[in-house]
């Protein structure tokens, strides 16, 4: 707010101090100064980058748009386990954030929140704040890693990979694949609902059975889900690996890891030690840690509640929160994160103008998932508001595939092309 | 105060569309649709493109996949979470767009 004030915190080194004083949040510089009506936007995944496109898009460019990721680059997570079967590699799944800034004229900061003020709106980093009229929490998903002893976030980037995020981890996962002896044995551990991506790991054994069938035929593909069945295109996820992957994937439900011999290899269930090759454990999930910064974590100390119709948090005013991060009958997915954010910007323009926002708001989903290096099969479902329940309740006639198939797996290379497209193009 | 004015205001939507510029409801039904079939309609390839497409063609299209008359890969199941309003409302918004 005022240079001698900055530089006095510049100078007694106060960025780490004041996370833990959110109070003091306009005692730093101003990052980018704020004029008109402004959005701040905290996180740049499928969600967060939608939100930002879509406000600028239908404001005219009257409301600015803040975009705070850590990451330079955009990384898709839908079909990173391809990268495992081998016919994607990241580079395919990576995109730059140029044209959001330059096309749309979104101001995007790279950097890390450090604390969320929601008294005063702003969000803070480590060279100063932001403020904000309305802010959007899109931070996706965090791991807690307290909940499986042995693993941390450390042991994840150096040698247990989740790679449940996109990027470093999952390449690391299939170079350990590529390391791995023929007559191994990769174990996948599942978290208990709800995590992201529902299909996901059913899809991540069948690309990395897709791997091995074709260069280490003697492998297996063990996994250990915490749930008491598979959680989601159970007909057609079973007939898969029956099909196209026959004794190579063994499955066992109601089989939660609760500790992990880092050196060793081995992950504890509560009936056995299962001694891996290449360990993936996927650790249960909860909202990303910027919704706990500022303050919206409602549900089950895990997830946002949220008013259905704009998004905004239950808990604090003029905060709406999106993605994976939200409370819902709703699933975690990209698609879902960007239907969320196109509901949320419409209605902060019209509460922005003082006015009432769509009053019955309709989403879809559709999720693909890619058993084998060409056949796919989806998920598809319309999502309607319901008045009465106060909640996203799935309509009439949404359902899997009737069978995977090569056209499937077709359509799904385009969903990927025509989704981030929408995202960031 | 918003759940006071669930019922006048979804009634009153279709008028506040016709004033203004465009139809938001309707904006924000299509919207959706462009996971698969892009922004504004405007496919980048597979999906077939939406944008400046001919309503009368768009509501009957989206009426065969509900009935099953037009077999698909995964419209008939999106199809039959819409009414036939909202396929009125979605092919008056793709037909304004262009191509």
């Amino acid at each position: 707010m005022s240079i001698n004030r900055r530089d006095f915190l510049k100078l007694s080194g106060a960025g780490i101090a004041i996370g833990a004083f959110p109070g003091l949040a306009f005692a730093s510089s101003e990052i980018v100064k704020k004029k008109g009506q402004r959005v701040v936007i905290v996180g740049g995944g499928f969600g967060g980058a939608t939100a930002a496109k879509y406000i600028r898009t239908w404001s005219n460019n009257k409301i600015e748009v803040v975009l705070v990721e850590r990451n330079a680059k955009f990384i898709s997570c839908p079909m990173s386990n391809t990268v495992l079967g081998g016919t994607r590699t990241i580079d395919d799944l990576t995109q730059s954030y140029d044209t959001l800034k330059k096309k749309y004229g979104i101001k995007l900061i790279h950097g890390e929140v450090t604390a969320i003020d929601t008294e005063k709106q702003a969000v803070m980093l480590a060279n100063g704040h932001l403020k904000y009229d309305r802010l959007i929490v899109a931070p996706g998903v965090d791991f807690m890693f307290d909940q499986i002893e042995g693993l941390t976030a450390d042991v994840t980037n150096e040698s247990i990979p989740h790679a449940w995020k996109a990027g470093a981890q999952t390449v690391m996962l299939r170079k350990q694949l590529e390391s791995m002896p023929d007559g191994g044995v990769f174990a996948l551990s599942i978290p208990k609902a709800p995590y992201r991506c529902p299909p996901g790991p059913y899809e991540r054994a069948c690309q990395v059975a897709s791997y091995l069938k074709n260069s280490k035929p003697k492998s297996k593909v063990l996994i250990l889900d915490a749930n008491p069945d598979i959680t989601s295109k159970k007909g057609l996820f079973m007939a898969a690996w029956k099909d196209l992957y026959p004794g190579m994937i063994e499955y066992r439900a109601n089989a939660a890891v609760s500790k992990v011999d880092v050196a060793g290899k081995i992950a504890k269930t509560e009936f056995e030690d299962v001694k891996a090759d290449v360990l993936n454990i996927i650790p249960p999930m909860k909202a990303g840690v910027v919704a706990s910064m500022a303050g919206v974590v409602s549900a089950d100390k895990r997830w946002c509640e949220v008013d259905f119709l704009s998004y905004e948090s239950k808990v604090h005013k003029n905060v709406h929160v999106i993605g994976d991060a939200v409370a819902a009958a709703l699933p975690k997915s990209g698609h879902m994160a960007t239907s969320q954010a196109k509901v949320c910007a419409a209605a902060i323009i019209e509460l922005m103008q003082g006015k009432v926002p769509d009053q019955a708001p309709t989403i879809v989903n559709t999720c693909y998932s890619m058993v084998s290096d060409r056949e796919a099969m989806h998920v598809a479902n319309v999502f309607r508001f319901n008045a009465e329940k106060q909640a996203m309740v799935s309509a009439e006639g949404g359902g899997v595939s009737a069978a995977r198939s090569e056209i499937e797996g077709t359509l799904a290379g385009y969903w990927l092309k025509n989704i981030m497209d929408d995202v960031l193009m | 105060m918003i759940k006071h004015l669930v019922v006048a205001v979804g009634l009153l939507l279709p008028m506040v569309g016709a004033h203004a510029e465009v139809n938001k409801h309707a904006r924000s039904l299509a919207a959706s649709c462009a996971a698969c079939h892009g922004t504004n309609g405007k496919s980048q390839g597979g999906m077939p493109v939406l944008a400046g497409l001919d309503k009368a063609l768009f509501v009957t299209q989206m009426k065969d996949f509900k009935s099953g008359a037009r077999p698909a890969t995964v419209m008939h199941q999106h199809a039959k979470g819409y009414t036939d309003e909202e396929f009125e409302l979605m092919g008056s918004y793709f037909a304004s767009l262009k191509r």
